[in-house]
């Protein structure tokens, strides 16, 4: 058994770590209030943006000659894996969900033989998969230096997208980040950017539109913005769910700890009233010897 | 009948503005000015840089855009820009900085003819409104 001044110890240490943990959770507690009301107030734009370019691939008479943006380059040999993971640890299962999906989805493309390409963002994310993945790691990108997520950061990782799409250095782009519904749920999503998928929705009106210049030019214009929007979307999402999962996970830790702390004072009384008795047993046969 | 229709405008960030009253909007659609007013038939162009004006009963606003795009439907106008200023807010500094930056971008040799407009457009718009 420990003796009574290491239980002390370690008492003392339990009960630092969990102010710590308190403290964090406080933290992301008050950003994740923050992130998640930016995340709802990104959420028009991105889907006017997904409306506008739904209503108009509707409208393009000329499936054939399409932007390749939308309808692809017809091949899907070489695949471009964008995963976007947190710059900081401590957030519980929030990496790991997105790299365990996105790993799976590596082995699936590469099991059919076709080329993979990544680019990380967040350096987790590159931490995680450079071990095993550190060759297909094409780009690395972090933003530990904008304090929060902004449009000009995505629109960078947009705008490199499309330069490496026009070089034709990959057929489909996918995007893999965590999607915020709650506290304790976020859900690691697939989405496909290049070439969009064509999701119909029920509520497109046929009503015709008309475009000034044409469909083609807005199209063209459109189709890289709503790339750079759609990972914006995904940063938002990821920030808010990476306070989300920290906040739940300090939570735990500081749940944890106070039970730690709660069975070592029972240990420590427990000896410390142990040395006591003997003490006195020890007292009193020796008074009874006499 | 009033003439009154809704404009919206949004940026990635936020929805920026949301009006209900508005009685005309002129927006600098990439092929000129571009004034719509209620009833006008369903369209969609996008933005080049220019001074968006909004008339509505009370009062006229007018915001600094460099890029976006509008959609018309149903006397909804919406706008998604990524770039937007309102010029009563706008200091006077930030315009300097934003011609400072055009002004670079227009002298990259890399630049090419469509961008080079683009961007020469917003430093007259800018310069326009010292």
């Amino acid at each position: 058994m420990a003796s009574l001044d290491d239980l002390k110890k370690r008492i003392a240490s339990v009960k630092s770590t969990q102010k710590i943990t308190k403290a964090m959770k406080m933290v992301a507690a008050a950003k994740l209030r923050r992130a998640q009301e930016n995340a709802e107030k990104g959420r028009p734009y991105s889907e006017k943006m997904n409306n506008v370019i739904l209503n108009l691939s509707n409208g393009i008479s000329d499936k054939e000659n399409a932007p390749k943006l939308l309808s692809g380059t017809g091949n899907d040999n070489v695949h471009l894996c964008v995963v976007m993971t947190s710059d900081r640890g401590l957030c519980g299962g929030f990496n790991s969900n997105i790299i365990k999906k996105a790993k799976s989805y590596f082995s699936k493309i590469l099991n059919e033989g076709k080329e993979l390409k990544i680019i990380t963002v967040g350096s987790k994310g590159n931490d995680q998969l450079k071990r095993v993945y550190g060759d297909k790691i094409i780009e690395n990108i972090s933003f530990k230096e904008s304090k929060n997520v902004n449009y000009f950061d995505a629109d960078k990782v947009g705008k490199m997208v499309i330069k490496k799409f026009a070089a034709g250095e990959f057929d489909i782009c996918i995007i893999f980040y965590n999607q915020f519904k709650n506290v304790i749920t976020q859900i690691p999503q697939v989405q496909q950017i290049i070439p969009l998928n064509n999701e119909q929705d029920e509520n497109i009106s046929d009503e015709s539109y008309e475009f000034e210049p044409d469909e083609d030019e807005i199209l063209n214009n459109l189709l890289p913005k709503n790339i750079s929007t759609q990972i914006f979307k995904a940063m938002l999402e990821n920030s808010a769910s990476e306070q989300g999962s920290r906040m739940s996970a300090m939570d735990n830790a500081t749940r944890n700890a106070g039970e730690m702390v709660d069975k070592l004072t029972i240990e420590y009384n427990r000896s410390r009233q142990a040395a006591i008795t003997k003490e006195l047993i020890e007292i009193i046969s020796g008074a009874e010897s006499l | 009948m009033s003439e009154e229709f809704k404009v919206e405008i949004v940026n990635p960030e936020k929805s920026f503005l949301s009006k209900e009253d508005v009685t005309e909007v002129v927006v600098p659609a990439f092929e000129g000015e571009m004034g719509i007013l209620k009833d006008h038939i369903s369209i969609i162009s996008f933005l080049k840089p220019g001074i968006i004006i909004i008339h509505s009963k009370s009062k006229q606003e007018k915001f600094y855009v460099e890029d976006g795009i509008v959609e018309f439907k149903n006397n909804n106008l919406s706008i998604l820009t990524s770039s937007i200023f309102n010029l009563n807010e706008i200091e006077k500094n930030k315009i300097q900085d934003l011609i400072k930056l055009a002004e670079e971008e227009s002298n990259k040799p890399e630049i090419n003819d469509q961008s080079k407009y683009i961007v020469d457009q917003k430093i007259e718009v800018l310069k326009s409104l010292n």
